[in-house]
């Protein structure tokens, strides 16, 4: 069900022109409320006033992860921190997270962006929604939450984990909706395979699916396994939680809400636009958030948009399924990884060597594992086993206080984690996606 | 009399065991006595082996992690109950062993067990005082000549 016609299928021009309102409108916005922003506008050699269309979006500066981490924790709010709704965390690229403060009118912002978005994967209200992403700081479990109250979805506040009191629920409630993860949806079908239900004998018709990249393939799998209409959600806490875009039943890209939410598709080297179907860097302005409204915001992630209007009718633009990453970030289990938090974690422990190296595989039943394989140093070895032991788990300690994941470490020799043209490559991602 | 042991970091990897030994064997170092701590992933081979301060420097020079540490050679009698009467001088006296292991050969018609106390010193001292014989490391070289 289309759950906001108006601007759901809004013609393209008017699109534009609300587009280009807004633009102008938030750019005098954060040039009074944000210093950072006032700053670089000033630099910039624009004026507020140059910003009249959305084709002026060029003209107003990029915003990076790298200005959150030097702007931690509220620097880049455009509001007081005593006015904001809520704060969600996700991981930066090394000690500091990234926080991003939403105010009540953001809030509200995001559960019409996640209740789109439950319409567009073919939800309507009144059917029961199970959500098992978690929630907490991380916006999974809650957008989707705030995305079903809106619709009318009676929500099942499940959060992740508790696999079999997931499936217990399921089939005593019959919620027609799964949110989670695609790894947790698979365990989940797995599990309840495991005792005795067959895909017809679950409930779920519709999964509404992200926090970590998954293939086709995959989606396919849960469409067979679980018996479902498996699609894709995306978000990023900075923008706003799941709901930023979203696949309709067609499955043919994520429609972009780009009303609220102004996609653009760059070059990551050089920061120029891209034609229509090029993959390059998604870039996001948010047109009308006022808790922490960010100017292009720069997410790391490649994709590629069409504007070509879809045949569910939505006129919003559809970006790709993540095609890659501009950094090494992983994503483990819904929850963003880079290498430098493990770097970062490991300098703390003073017995290890920031040499290491990440395994990543996918178990059986779906779950993501992490190995952090260190290699050992001659000041700490010593030759009773215990001390080795206590060794490696206060470096497991460090990096799960670090990165909010469940690692195993490994202690190797030195130099065998392989290097090339003397960088070691630090990432090894065994799962097939 | 204390003797130098050489311990050895290994990963849990085919060959790993050999390459150590291999090493140890092409630069004319003979193993006394080995023994092999595990873990599942990795794990150390205590070694006593004629010369072990070369012998450090030439497996930290392939690439091992090494280390030494001062351990007791112990002679217990070989028949039943002897390793116990060891044993129980050590516990009366509250030495504390880190490991044990036995020796690969014999200097007499004694078995020889090696210990690692948290207080080798005191361990000496103790077991002297019982008229336990702690092997010199000159009498464990010597003990190849005999065979």
């Amino acid at each position: 069900m289309i759950f906001n016609e108006k601007f759901e299928t809004m013609k393209l021009d008017d699109l534009k022109n609300l587009q280009s309102e807004r633009l102008a409108a938030l750019a005098r916005y954060v040039y009074q409320n944000s210093p950072v922003y006032k700053k670089r506008i000033d630099e910039s050699g624009y004026k507020v006033s140059d910003i009249k269309t959305i084709d002026d979006i060029s003209k107003l500066p990029f915003t990076t992860k790298d200005d959150m981490r030097d702007n931690y924790p509220f620097g880049l709010f455009s509001m007081d921190s005593s006015k904001v709704a809520e704060f969600h965390v996700s991981s930066g690229t090394t000690g500091n997270p990234v926080v991003s403060g939403y105010s009540k009118d953001d809030v509200d912002l995001w559960g019409e962006a996640a209740a789109r978005s439950i319409g567009a994967a073919g939800g309507n209200p009144g059917d029961i929604i199970q959500v098992a992403y978690g929630y907490g700081l991380f916006t999974g479990g809650l957008g989707l939450h705030y995305g079903a109250l809106k619709f009318g979805c009676p929500i099942m506040p499940m959060s992740s984990g508790q696999t079999k009191r997931q499936i217990k629920l399921m089939n005593d409630f019959k919620p027609r909706i799964l949110a989670c993860t695609p790894s947790f949806a698979l365990y989940m079908g797995e599990e309840a395979r495991g005792l005795g239900f067959k895909p017809e004998d679950m409930s779920w018709q519709i999964g509404i699916f992200g926090a970590e990249p998954w293939t086709t393939a995959i989606q396919n799998e849960i469409d067979r396994s679980l018996g479902m209409l498996a699609t894709d959600i995306y978000g990023l806490s900075e923008i706003t939680g799941p709901g930023v875009a979203q696949e309709c039943h067609l499955r043919q890209g994520l429609h972009m809400w780009s009303d609220v939410f102004y996609p653009e598709i760059i070059n990551p080297e050089t920061g120029q636009a891209l034609k229509e179907g090029e993959v390059g860097e998604l870039v996001i302005t948010t047109l009308t958030r006022t808790g922490m409204p960010l100017l292009r915001y720069r997410t790391r992630d490649l994709v590629s948009i069409t504007n070509e209007v879809c045949s569910c009718g939505r006129t919003a633009p559809r970006i790709s399924k993540i095609q890659g990453r501009t950094d090494d970030m992983i994503i483990i289990r819904g929850i963003n990884v880079f290498p430098t938090q493990i770097e970062y974690a490991l300098l703390q422990v003073e017995e290890s060597l920031p040499n290491y190296q990440i395994i990543v595989d996918r178990a059986d039943k779906g779950l993501d594992t992490i190995e952090v394989q260190v290699e050992i140093d001659q000041k700490f070895f010593s030759d009773e086993i215990k001390s080795i032991e206590a060794v490696k788990q206060k470096i497991k300690k460090s990096i799960e206080q670090t990165i909010l994941v469940g690692v195993t470490v490994k202690l190797v020799e030195p130099k065998t984690i392989t290097r090339s043209e003397g960088k070691a490559k630090r990432v090894i991602d065994n799962r097939k996606m | 009399m204390k003797i130098t042991q050489m311990s050895v970091f290994i990963e849990n990897t085919e060959g790993r065991l050999f390459e150590l030994c291999d090493i140890l064997g092409k630069n004319n170092i003979n193993i006394k006595a080995l023994t092999l701590a595990e873990s599942p992933e990795f794990g150390i081979v205590r070694l006593v082996v004629d010369k072990a301060e070369n012998a450090v420097e030439i497996v930290k020079k392939h690439g091992f992690i090494a280390s030494l540490a001062q351990i007791a050679a112990v002679e217990v009698a070989d028949d039943p109950g002897g390793l116990a009467a060891v044993l129980k001088v050590l516990s009366e006296n509250k030495i504390n062993i880190e490991y044990m292991y036995g020796f690969v050969e014999k200097a007499s018609d004694k078995a020889l067990m090696v210990f690692k106390f948290e207080d080798i010193d005191k361990a000496i001292e103790v077991l002297c005082a019982n008229s336990i014989p702690v092997v010199a490391k000159e009498t464990i070289s010597c003990a190849k000549k005999r065979i």
